[in-house]
């Protein structure tokens, strides 16, 4: 490996990030798999950062799923863009910027679609006028929300409470990077870092101090696949996908996955339960599995969050032992306690994969 | 005879026109921005398909033009278009007027790295066709050799006849280069498995078929038809290819010891520098124009400005040093006309 080819690709991919003001729009799942993420990417870019993050109930889904399903017109797609566009216009943003990878890639691909064919957009303006008599401009920048950490990584790492090291070896944590399908695979340039290399979440474990792993199926699908795994006879392949990347990374033993989409987390996560059941196998250390985290959970954990505040008591796999390595101090009583102290009941355990 | 010509370029074509216009009778002088003449095949080791040592017919054009005055290391720093006539200003100084340019500024050799998916730069065992080349040249490559080289691939079409590379031509050497090096390698390495992935096979010239048809049955070569989609590297440092095999309809997997790209022809930044400096036409793939592409292919469409070898586009060795023969010819036809 030779770091400095890949600094060099980097280099060639930078992307223009206005630092303020932008316009936020949630994911339709992130909500219900990790839904702590999406609270704390607001928390610490408005609170801790101070930035000007706004967001508005009326936004909908940007109709990626279905679009990508073949169930949807790519003009209705369209029309619901711009009419979350027309939300970021009556709001008086100018940068929009997404939670969801598949919404991201979504907005660029329409974007780029209207720049290519203005008639297009000029269809479009006239069907979203009569379908709810709203106008938009469109964003003057298109971020995804992992970009923005991205940018504020640095001022993260100077109010970091903890650095992503093994407090028993005092080496760096070895991190597996993986990056959703429609974050720059389709446009290159779109993405931090290009879409074979991407920078993008390597930049954020690089600031916080851990140590990236390249590994031979980095770029592989992590399984979701939305027609893999929204038609249920196709399931086998959603998790053979998973099945790949955990053999394919195995041998160089990662402390932690790291994620910036929505299914990616999810189904790394709760497949390697899945694995464990069917085919006895863990990845992680003494039968435990290995956490996959998003990204925003990850600068929380370095700013010092309560591990269960920021909801990885949602996570299949246990985060307990990523804990202890970071030298993070938990209460295992008040895991499975709601922020209203209720107790939200535990789980019933799996047979084969260790669970705290 | 007095008239002076200026020859751009030290490679092989601008070799062949000088010793040409020597044995008509004319004093060439030929500008070389590199420390010695020779170009591109002064790194190749052997050229196909009798294998060819390609240092010896270096060795006999630099002979054979021993007689030109010869500027090494020189640049063009500015060419002033005069009545009838150019007057070109070296780097060191130098300045020359002449009514007679030949544009010999060949090709490069595209950046490899730019194909970000194949690894070229990131992952220790992927090389260029150059580099294997520079390796059976000196044996100095610690990339190969030292690996076992149980498995070697090569990757035909490296930036070559792909749009989104911005080149769209056919370097038309990299099919049969592939089959020469993939040979050598299994005549080094009797035990390696050796795969070249192609799009399709251009073996146009004399004997490339039969070439191609020994590199399969006498030496058990594989030819895969379809695309490298990714390479990367497992934890051993070897490099790992998945590719589409387009003949079995299948995805193909393999784990290799070395990978070698074949790197493509792409224009020269030197020839677009002179084509600046004299208004030359630049077309369609970035390599110089033609007066027309049938009848007068070592012709600018300017007076007194001839091309030879691959500034016009990909070339064979032995097409370039025909066209330098012509060029030569068509030089000495002109002066004739002028006169």
């Amino acid at each position: 490996m030779i770091y400095q080819g890949k600094q060099k690709i980097w280099a060639d991919y930078q992307k223009e990030i206005p630092d303020n003001r932008w316009f936020y729009v949630r994911s339709c799942i992130r909500q219900n798999f990790f839904p702590g993420a999406e609270r704390m990417f607001l928390e610490i870019c408005r609170n801790v950062l101070g930035k000007d993050f706004f967001e508005t109930e009326y936004h909908t889904t940007c109709g990626g799923i279905a679009y990508h399903c073949d169930t949807i017109p790519q003009e209705t797609v369209m029309t619901i863009i711009a009419r979350q566009f027309a939300l970021m216009t009556e709001a008086g943003y100018e940068n929009y910027v997404a939670s969801c990878i598949t919404s991201f890639g979504n907005y660029a691909e329409t974007l780029e679609t209207w720049r290519e064919f203005p008639e297009v957009e000029t269809r479009i303006r006239e069907l979203l006028w009569k379908a709810c008599r709203r106008e938009f401009k469109t964003p003057k920048y298109l971020a995804h929300a992992s970009d923005l950490i991205y940018k504020y990584r640095n001022e993260i790492a100077a109010r970091a409470k903890f650095r992503l090291i093994n407090r028993f070896t005092g080496e760096p944590l070895r991190v597996v990077e993986h990056i959703g399908c429609h974050y720059s695979k389709m446009f290159p340039s779109k993405g931090v870092g290009g879409a074979e290399y991407p920078y993008v979440l390597c930049g954020m474990i690089e600031a916080w101090g851990g140590n990236v792993i390249d590994y031979p199926e980095r770029r592989h699908c992590c399984g979701y696949g939305f027609r893999q795994y929204h038609v249920k006879a196709n399931r086998g392949y959603s998790v053979s996908n998973t099945y790949k990347k955990f053999e394919s990374m195995e041998p160089y033993h990662p402390d932690f996955i790291i994620t910036n989409c929505p299914g990616c987390p999810y189904f790394m996560d709760r497949w390697q339960y899945v694995i464990a059941e069917t085919e006895g196998k863990t990845y992680g250390e003494n039968g435990y599995g290995i956490p996959v985290l998003t990204y925003e959970e990850v600068a929380s954990l370095v700013l010092g969050y309560n591990p269960w505040d920021i909801g990885l008591q949602l996570h299949q796999v246990a985060v307990e032992p990523l804990l202890d390595k970071l030298g993070i101090e938990y209460d295992p009583d008040a895991k499975y306690k709601g922020l209203n102290k209720k107790d939200l009941l535990r789980p019933e355990l799996p047979g084969i994969l260790k669970c705290c | 005879m007095k008239e002076n010509i200026v020859i751009i370029g030290g490679g092989i074509a601008g070799m062949e026109a000088a010793s040409q216009l020597l044995d008509l009778g004319y004093k060439p002088i030929i500008i070389e921005k590199s420390d010695h003449l020779g170009g591109h095949v002064a790194e190749w080791n052997c050229l196909f398909p009798d294998m060819t040592p390609a240092g010896d017919v270096v060795k006999n054009l630099v002979t054979r033009s021993a007689g030109a005055n010869i500027f090494l290391n020189t640049e063009i720093s500015f060419v002033n278009k005069l009545k009838d006539s150019y007057n070109i200003m070296l780097s060191n100084g130098i300045s020359i007027i002449t009514k007679i340019i030949l544009v010999t500024t060949g090709f490069s050799l595209f950046d490899a790295s730019k194909k970000e998916e194949y690894g070229y730069g990131i992952y220790d065992q992927v090389i260029t066709n150059k580099d294997l080349e520079h390796w059976f040249n000196t044996g100095d490559d610690k990339r190969v050799g030292d690996c076992g080289m149980n498995a070697v691939g090569f990757v035909h079409c490296v930036g070559s006849r792909d749009e989104k590379a911005r080149n769209s031509q056919c370097s038309k050497v990299c099919c049969i280069t592939a089959v020469k090096q993939a040979i050598e390698i299994k005549q080094k390495f009797p035990e390696a498995m050796v795969y070249c992935f192609y799009m399709d096979l251009r073996m146009f010239g004399k004997k490339y078929e039969d070439f191609y048809i020994s590199a399969q049955r006498d030496y058990g070569i594989r030819f895969i038809r379809g695309r490298v989609s990714e390479v990367s590297e497992n934890i051993d440092g070897k490099v790992i290819v998945k590719a589409e095999d387009t003949l079995s309809g299948k995805p193909v997997k393999v784990t290799l010891d070395l990978l070698v790209l074949m790197a493509g022809m792409v224009c020269c930044k030197d020839s677009t520098k002179v084509a600046n400096m004299i208004s030359l036409p630049v077309d369609s793939d970035g390599f110089l124009k033609s007066r027309d592409n049938v009848t007068g292919i070592i012709e600018a469409p300017k007076e007194g400005i001839f091309y030879a070898g691959a500034c016009t586009g990909p070339k064979t060795v032995p097409e370039t040093l025909a066209e330098a023969r012509a060029a030569a010819l068509n030089v000495h036809l002109y002066i004739n006309r002028m006169k």
